[in-house]
């Protein structure tokens, strides 16, 4: 990495980060959502050497939902923990595109000084409603009465849409969606808090149940349950706490409206359709940080659905548009050997879904040294929220201080 | 998963179970098909489609539309084969997102019906049918051209 004269000095940094366990789907309860989430805010303050009275902000993503149906509050929380006094509680709006961004919200909020101790949080339970089927549940409303009938009934059928277009109009292949999944299982094997851990083959995944083809059963991330909490404060501050300060070289919300809606719409344009719809924000992001794709060293791309990963890796540069499955099949993702690692964590096709926030928590380990698949040498950590109905978003970490 | 050839055919799902509802912007796409026919909303200044129906038009943002009667011909831009909808396991259904040739860039989400999905594919030509959904209001899927 030769980049770091060209970077933007950092304001901020993710000093604490607390997990729940990882439950399959339904199977928390009866502990609570905001059980689980005081527990991971509790967990990331002990962590970062902080009181939880300290905390002074809440930066979400996903309207602060926890899934469908559920929400995360800023004041239930206060009353459960005791937190005095907050001065900034925001969310960026619509779902899991905005994970990696919510670190950008709570760095507005540090940079204005409006707050000084921001929590960033998931906290997702499926034991109502289950996310898998959540179309076919939802009430029909004008606009999603355009797109609720045709039978798409959860979020992997509706991407599979927009696989097809990808296999189509570059030649990608399934073998590149295998790869992805088998990588991701491999890298979740040696973790003692993966859901999925048995190694899978290529067989397997060829012989894995389709549910909306050109997707089967092994290119859908799991459903769980858990919580997870990140602390950012300013490097100032963090300079006297426990961890060594995680900084924040750059963090970017947002889109093109020629996604816009995405596959909530499916009007995008051909080149836009057959992608993750993170162009421009990749752009931005790698603008803001003064660093490009071959800069990164580890990335921890959203994964959804397989496929999604592959039009991220094309969409932040890893590789060309349309070159995403020669560069998957070549082994560029793999922990070992390969050129840019991805999902060094398993991922939510593997380790957790929790809407984005592994994916933060394991660029953190990453950049502190102490992540369980290590990349050696690691300085530039890259996380991703997920392709979907905008905003999506991407947070570049640098190495620990 | 059912081996019954029958039941691989691509269908719409029952239209007894199957709800829509309208805002002011929208409900004259729902009266059209009442009436057989598929309409699309055109901005009356500068003549782009859009689809769904949106207040404003996003190219001009004039707030004018004229609904303009497709043929009904579209062509598949993508599509996906869908084994099973929660309460009914052995369906199989090929939801399209179709070009719409006279309406361009407009694009519907539909399904394909009456097909065998292994013969659908990308650039397929399609024709809109009518099918019966709950209160009485009308669903636009898609057949094979020709078929």
């Amino acid at each position: 990495v030769t980049a770091a004269s060209t970077q933007t000095k950092p304001d901020v940094a993710i000093v604490g980060v607390g997990a729940t366990t990882y439950y399959r789907r339904g199977q928390s309860w009866p502990r609570t959502t905001t059980e689980l989430a005081c527990e991971a805010i509790l967990k990331a303050c002990a962590d970062a050497g902080l009181d939880v009275k300290e905390i002074d902000g809440f930066a979400y993503y996903s309207m602060a939902g926890g899934g469908y149906g559920q929400s995360m509050d800023t004041a239930m929380f206060m009353e459960t923990l005791g937190i005095p006094e907050v001065t900034f509680t925001a969310t960026l709006t619509s779902g899991g595109g905005g994970a990696a961004g919510s670190i950008g919200l709570a760095r507005a909020a540090i940079v204005a000084g409006d707050a000084t101790v921001v929590v960033t949080l998931m906290s997702l339970q499926q034991a109502q409603s289950r996310l898998g089927q959540i179309f076919a549940t939802v009430p029909s409303d004008p606009i999603n009465s355009f797109l609720q009938p045709s039978g798409l009934s959860g979020p992997g059928h509706l991407m599979s849409v927009l696989t097809r277009r990808h296999m189509h109009d570059y030649g990608t292949r399934r073998e590149a969606f295998a790869e992805i999944a088998i990588s991701e299982r491999l890298n979740a094997s040696n973790r003692e808090t993966a859901i999925k851990r048995d190694p899978i083959t290529l067989d397997d995944y060829f012989g894995a149940r389709m549910i909306a083809d050109p997707l089967c059963l092994l290119d859908f991330c799991l459903e769980t349950d858990g919580a997870i909490a990140v602390i950012t404060t300013s490097v100032e501050r963090a300079k006297d706490l426990k961890q060594p300060p995680v900084p924040v070289i750059a963090a970017a919300h947002g889109g093109n409206r020629k996604w816009g809606r995405a596959f909530g719409w499916f009007g995008m344009p051909q080149h836009e359709f057959a992608s993750s719809g993170h162009e421009a924000v990749a752009q931005h992001l790698f603008r803001r940080a003064g660093v490009g794709p071959e800069d990164i060293d580890v990335a921890l791309l959203y994964d959804h659905f397989s496929p999604l990963v592959l039009m991220q890796l094309e969409d932040y540069g890893f590789c060309k548009k349309g070159e995403g499955g020669d560069f998957v099949e070549s082994g560029a993702i793999r922990y070992r050997g390969g050129s840019i690692p991805v999902n060094t964590h398993g991922g939510q096709l593997s380790e957790a879904y929790i809407i984005g926030m592994t994916h933060i928590k394991e660029a953190v380990e990453q950049m502190r040294g102490t992540a369980v698949n290590q990349v050696e040498g690691a300085e530039l950590a890259l996380a991703t929220g997920g392709p979907a109905h905008l905003p999506v978003s991407g947070l570049i970490l640098g190495k620990a201080l | 998963v059912s081996t019954d050839p029958a039941a691989l055919r691509a269908t719409a799902l029952p239209g007894e179970g199957v709800h829509i509802t309208t805002s002011p912007d929208t409900e004259r796409f729902w009266e059209a098909t009442k009436e057989g026919k598929l309409e699309v909303p055109q901005c009356s200044r500068c003549g782009h489609f859009r689809m769904p129906p949106t207040p404003y038009c996003p190219e001009c943002q004039s707030d004018q539309v004229t609904w303009v009667e497709q043929s009904g011909d579209a062509t598949v831009f993508s599509f996906s084969v869908v084994h099973g909808f929660p309460g009914l396991p052995d369906i199989t259904l090929v939801p399209i997102v179709v070009d719409l040739p006279d309406a361009a860039p407009a694009r519907l989400v539909s399904n394909l019906v009456d097909v065998d999905p292994a013969d659908v594919f990308i650039g397929m030509q399609v024709r809109v049918a009518f099918h019966p959904i709950a209160d009485g209001n009308v669903l636009p899927v898609f057949t094979v051209a020709g078929s």
